[in-house]
């Protein structure tokens, strides 16, 4: 027999003897120290495993006063989670493990010598660098990011839910696609997707321009040749975007209050109206409301930017344009704006997946509210996110909260991937170097 | 943007002499374009100020409710401000966001520095998949794992503390920061490293001496919208923190003016202008380093 062959095949049943047989006796403790790791892991990552298959078997028992802790099927499934993972780093290890065994076997059998210890140490430490580094990061990053975005999409999949299936009083199960199926299928909540959607939509759409094109009038105007003291209107401009916008939203949520607001009793004392207008407590008047705060919000913030593209231009550019008999509006159609609309185009994009997903506006100026009778858990004003929001913190349906993440995270994804496919980053040969 | 500053010393100019038919007519509606163009502008600093202006003057009112709390107040007053700072745990709310804006700011620039700084200039097994991994959880709306984030906090202890919500804004922000950073990093030309490796600096050096004065304008960016973010956030603080003691303003805000009573309102105004007065002021003076980070992430994102 080969020793490469040999060598791997004591690996594969005992860790690191193969390693042994190749003279690496450091190594050889490393990979066994993994074995005796996973014997002592080993009913831990199999109850685990049980644990996220099962999603916990017995459930909490009242008994008078006496209560007899059950599973927690929530907490099961994290730790399921984490334990398939320690699984795979075994797995992996062992692979690693007889691919070494294997590797310097076949060196023997070339009749070299495998790396003595120190030399392999030194090799060690020198790649290992990076990893060193990313390590703290990367446990971070897996404990609260990788894990909850796994669980919150296996969510989708079980019936985790009120009233009956609420942790840790019962258990919850898989109930594979049928979350997606009620979502598409009953009329409740087929609607209420629907409306939620086309709004949400339409409020990202028309959003994102008004104040893109707000921006691009306010920036033009202000960088105008006819306007002086040009830095003081700016500053005026930029208030709003410097302001933080939860305070904002929330003193335009007192201005536009139906009873008592300021902007209904300024119109009433100017004879303009009779009557309250109901700002928050008609479906297309909040709308419309909406739309008008979100210009104040957001257009600055174009405005900023466009402003900082066009003091960029070349000043030899414009010059060169102006010996050539280009008229001031030339200078504007042919360079300016061109150039203006080309480097904000990103930012364009960017905003609309922002404001897809705007809680903060939607949350604190209406609530989502005035109620709609024919949505489930949902108002008039929910765009998909908040909805998503109140399914979980009030009503306590994390299922249809997941399965509607999961939708969301697709629309989302398909635009940064677009954005992302007509970035230089992409186009550069090096985009990962 | 360096050019913006330019562009304030000097404006351009526009040579006014290459447009032969000068009549009368011409003159005038340059004069009408020009009253238009101040009309706008006037009209627009009157819808942008408004709100600004109409709470600071609530701020000082004398009456509580927003019923009686006007632009211009009749009898100023500073109770409200009074108020805040020995009938409300503002003060604890002002400091443990201060607290926790700062922490998240310092771990998370250290962490998404570090993580970019390898991912630029190191090569190893497995970086693909790293860099495509930052790629797509930056995807993920970071509301997501919501629940997830309670329970796992829960395991560990963590909840009702500010160490758990600094943990999750900080490392929730990491794919992103990371994948900015390192889009920056990149357009450092990688000769700088490799000259001062020939001189003898390690890694170390190379990264604090080189690198790392190098990439300021970015990090600003990062610090500054990490800063910023506790600030602003009410999903993360309603989730993790529960006793009054600990909330943070975004919450004790909203919580003040939350029901419909509404009485409540003027020192919800006077806690809305010290909030917003140093904020803004920040946001001011540091607008150069914003736009150039933002043009940066949407060019290289």
């Amino acid at each position: 027999m080969k020793k490469s062959t040999r060598a791997g095949i004591m690996s594969a049943v005992v860790w690191g003897s193969g390693q042994l047989a190749n003279g690496q006796w450091a190594k050889a403790i490393i990979f066994f120290a993994g074995q005796i790791m996973l014997l002592f892991c080993f009913p831990s990552v199999c109850d685990g495993i049980y644990g996220l298959v099962t999603l916990g078997e017995t459930k909490m028992v009242i008994n008078g006063s006496k209560v007899t802790m059950g599973d927690n099927s929530i907490i099961l499934m994290i730790f399921g989670i984490l334990w398939l993972f320690v699984a795979v780093a075994f797995l992996l290890l062992y692979i690693f493990n007889i691919r070494d065994a294997v590797k310097n076997g076949r060196l023997r059998d070339a009749g070299k010598k495998p790396l003595r210890f120190k030399e392999w140490w030194s090799k060690i430490t020198d790649r290992s660098f990076p990893y060193f580094v990313l390590l703290p990061t990367i446990i971070l990053v897996f404990v609260f990011v990788v894990l909850p975005i796994l669980f919150g999409f296996l969510i989708a999949f079980t019936n985790y839910s009120a009233p009956d299936h609420l942790p840790p009083k019962n258990l919850i199960d898989w109930v594979g696609f049928q979350n997606f199926a009620d979502m598409f299928r009953l009329p409740m909540w087929n609607d209420t997707f629907g409306g939620v959607l086309l709004w949400t939509v339409i409020w990202a759409v028309v959003s994102t321009f008004t104040c893109f094109f707000g921006g691009l009038l306010m920036a033009c105007l202000v960088n105008s040749r006819r306007v002086r003291f040009k830095r003081f209107w700016r500053s005026i401009y930029i208030l709003p975007w410097a302001m933080p916008g939860m305070v904002s939203l929330l003193i335009f949520r007192n201005m536009f209050n139906g009873q008592f607001g300021p902007i209904n009793t300024f119109l009433r004392q100017a004879n303009i109206i009779e009557q309250n207008i109901p700002w928050l407590s008609d479906a297309l008047m909040a709308k419309i409301v909406i739309f008008i705060v979100n210009f104040w919000l957001g257009f600055p913030y174009f405005m900023a930017m466009m402003t900082g593209v066009m003091t960029s231009i070349p000043s030899e550019l414009l010059e060169a344009a102006r010996i050539d008999g280009a008229t001031a509006k030339d200078e504007f159609r042919k360079i300016t704006l061109p150039l203006v609309l080309y480097s904000t185009a990103p930012l364009l994009i960017m905003s609309f997946a922002g404001n897809f997903n705007n809680f903060n506006v939607i949350y604190f100026l209406t609530n989502g509210n005035p109620i709609n009778p024919s949505y489930k858990f949902a108002g008039s004003t929910d765009i998909l996110i908040t909805w998503i929001y109140k399914l979980t913190k009030d009503n306590r349906q994390f299922q249809m909260a997941s399965v509607m993440s999961i939708l969301v995270f697709v629309v989302i994804a398909s635009i940064s991937t677009f954005n992302f496919l007509r970035t230089r980053a992409f186009k550069e040969e090096d985009m990962m170097g | 943007m360096s050019t913006l500053k330019a562009e304030i010393q000097s404006p351009p100019v526009y040579n006014m002499e290459r447009q032969s038919a000068f009549s009368i007519g011409h003159a005038f509606a340059e004069v009408i374009k020009t009253i238009l163009t101040y009309a706008l502008l006037c009209i627009m600093a009157v819808f942008v100020i408004s709100p600004i202006v109409w709470i600071i003057g609530a701020s000082f009112n004398n009456a509580s409710s927003l019923l009686s709390a006007t632009a211009i107040p009749k009898n100023p007053t500073i109770s409200h401000y009074v108020e805040l700072f020995t009938e409300t745990k503002f003060p604890y709310w002002y400091a443990n966001t201060f607290k926790i804006a700062c922490i998240n700011m310092v771990v998370s620039v250290i962490l998404s520095m570090l993580t970019a700084y390898v991912f630029s200039r190191f090569h190893f097994v497995g970086k693909k998949a790293g860099l495509l991994s930052i790629l797509i959880l930056q995807m993920f709306p970071s509301f997501m794992g919501m629940m997830a984030l309670y329970n796992i906090l829960w395991q560990l202890n963590l909840l009702d503390t500010h160490l758990g919500l600094i943990l999750t804004y900080a490392v929730g922000q990491i794919p992103y920061n990371t994948w900015l950073i390192k889009g920056y990093l990149s357009s450092i030309p990688k000769s700088l490293d490799e000259a001062a490796k020939l001189d003898g600096a390690s890694s170390t050096r190379i990264f604090i001496q080189v690198i790392f004065p190098l990439s300021k304008p970015i990090l600003t960016f990062v610090a500054l919208s990490q800063f910023m973010a506790p600030w602003m956030d009410f999903i993360f603080p309603r989730l993790i923190l529960s006793s009054s003691k600990k909330m943070t303003l975004a919450i004790g805000l909203y919580d003040m003016i939350a029901g419909d009573t509404n009485n409540n309102f003027t020192t919800f105004a006077a806690g809305a202008v010290l909030v917003a007065v140093p904020i803004t002021i920040l946001y001011v003076c540091l607008q150069k380093y914003l736009i150039q980070g933002i043009m940066a992430g949407a060019n290289k994102a």
